[in-house]
């Protein structure tokens, strides 16, 4: 079966070696079939040339919402496995409201399953975004905000983490990999109980790199001034003042208690959120929210 | 078939694939790649919503602004956000109509593959420690679109003028 290649297929797989990168990958493999249909090659040469194609370029941005989907569900829950949901209707509600407009604003306003937010009944200074848009702040964070602007802040900048796709993104390089050609090369075929087997401890592998980083190591610290920097254009585009941001993290330093194992070992320190911020953002004038709104958010916080 | 032929077939095959990407440019179809997409009358995220084409369903682009995609879907036409649309073809069930037989990776995503409902469920037989309950409660936290400007309105919300995308 392995004979050598004909002298005409070599040129035709070099040329399309050649071709521009975006297609190369789906180009190669019709070609490949077609060239295999033909008797121009054998089959166990096709398999080799879509292997190697198949081996460059795999990334988390390859995963598709659904899968995202599924991979957020799950951090959400293991997240909910170390910290309770607060059971409080009319808070979850409110944050919801809030928090659903301003993901409309953000760019990525269209997730799979949409972006849904819970209260977590925890004096820690803490918040979770899965991939997706699963949003989870404690409410040692919400005491943290004193106006619907600090609010609109802090929201903001977990659907910027969602936005940015860190969570995906601390997926380990090797796994991504292994998922996504596990699935390549299953295809349009049902999974066997192998396959299966194979693909939940994948699975299993990308919640833990995940959930590991959300609750103990951290993101980056340019992750994090990046997902700030989300939040200062939500905040702009729905009307909200900017200053909610500093506003928070103002009052967050005050909070934060030394050696804790929420934000303040997970995230840059208050005060250097703050610096970051004023290098690309001119100091905005104090939050003064309209009555109207400033009661709303009493209303719905104020007990927190 | 002499052997020289087969490859002259395969280079036209090959000829035939560069110089036609797409057989179908005049009216380019996209993808709805989110299980509820949403179809708004003006290309901003305070547009109304007129449409919810779903998961997998097609949508005729007439005008491409970048981030907003003014489509037409049943007979409805409205803009759409980029981030809820591919070109890929999205194959719902394998064996379905619309499957084929080139599934090439690159140009279909297959729905329910990879990280999927069936993963979830074999995950959670090995996991029974991890409750999803507050996970499916999280996910009925729904609000409806025309709440969205009336909550900013009320609590005096302005957005940006000309600011909103």
């Amino acid at each position: 079966m392995n004979k050598a290649l004909p002298p005409l297929a070599i040129p035709i797989i070099a040329a399309l070696l050649l071709s521009s990168c975006q297609t190369m990958e789906s180009a190669t493999s019709i070609a490949t079939v077609i060239a295999q249909g033909a008797g121009a090659i054998s089959e166990t040469q096709a398999e080799s040339i879509r292997k190697t194609t198949k081996a460059v370029a795999r990334s988390a941005e390859e995963f598709t919402p659904e899968q995202e989907y599924y991979v957020g569900r799950t951090v959400g829950a293991v997240v909910l496995s170390k910290y309770k949901a607060y059971d409080n209707g009319q808070a979850n509600r409110y944050l919801n409201v809030l928090g659903q407009t301003l993901a409309q604003a953000s760019d990525l306003p269209d997730t799979f399953g949409g972006y849904h937010f819970l209260i977590l009944d925890s004096d820690d200074i803490n918040a979770f975004a899965t991939p997706s848009g699963l949003i989870f702040a404690t409410r040692g964070l919400l005491r943290c905000c004193n106006s619907e602007d600090a609010l609109a802040a802090v929201l903001a900048h977990e659907i910027g983490h969602v936005q940015l796709r860190h969570g995906m993104q601390a997926i380990e390089k090797a796994r991504v990999t292994a998922a996504l050609t596990t699935l390549a090369a299953e295809s349009a075929k049902t999974l066997g109980s192998r396959e299966v087997a194979e693909l939940t401890k994948t699975f299993e592998g990308a919640i833990a790199d995940i959930t590991n980083t959300l609750i103990n190591k951290g993101y980056a610290r340019a992750q994090e001034y990046q997902a700030d920097q989300v939040s200062l254009t939500i905040l702009k585009r729905v009307g909200y003042s900017p200053n909610g941001l500093v506003e928070m993290l103002t009052l967050m330093k005050r909070n934060l208690r030394p050696g804790g194992v929420d934000f303040a070992k997970t995230h840059p320190s208050p005060d250097d959120r703050i610096a970051e911020i004023l290098k690309s953002s001119p100091r905005h004038a104090p939050v003064l929210p309209p009555p109207a709104r400033q009661k709303r958010f009493e209303q719905a916080m104020g007990k927190i | 078939m002499p052997k020289h032929s087969k490859i002259f077939m395969v280079a036209c095959c090959l000829f035939m694939f560069f110089s036609h990407p797409g057989s179908a440019d005049s009216q380019k179809t996209l993808n709805v790649q989110v299980r509820e997409g949403q179809m708004r009358n003006a290309p901003s995220f305070l547009g109304t919503i007129v449409a919810r084409p779903s998961y997998g369903e097609h949508v005729i682009l007439i005008e491409d602004r970048g981030i907003w995609k003014k489509v037409s879907s049943k007979g409805v036409q409205g803009w759409m956000h980029a981030s809820a649309l591919t070109a890929k073809s999205i194959v719902l069930k394998a064996g379905a109509a619309n499957v084929q037989t080139s599934a090439t990776g690159g140009e279909i995503a297959l729905a329910g593959k990879g990280f999927s409902e069936e993963i979830e469920k074999e995950y959670k037989s090995q996991n029974r420690n991890i409750d999803f309950a507050w996970v499916d409660r999280m996910e009925r936290f729904k609000v409806a679109p025309d709440e969205m400007p009336a909550f900013l309105k009320e609590g005096q919300v302005v957005p940006a003028a000309g600011g909103a995308k």
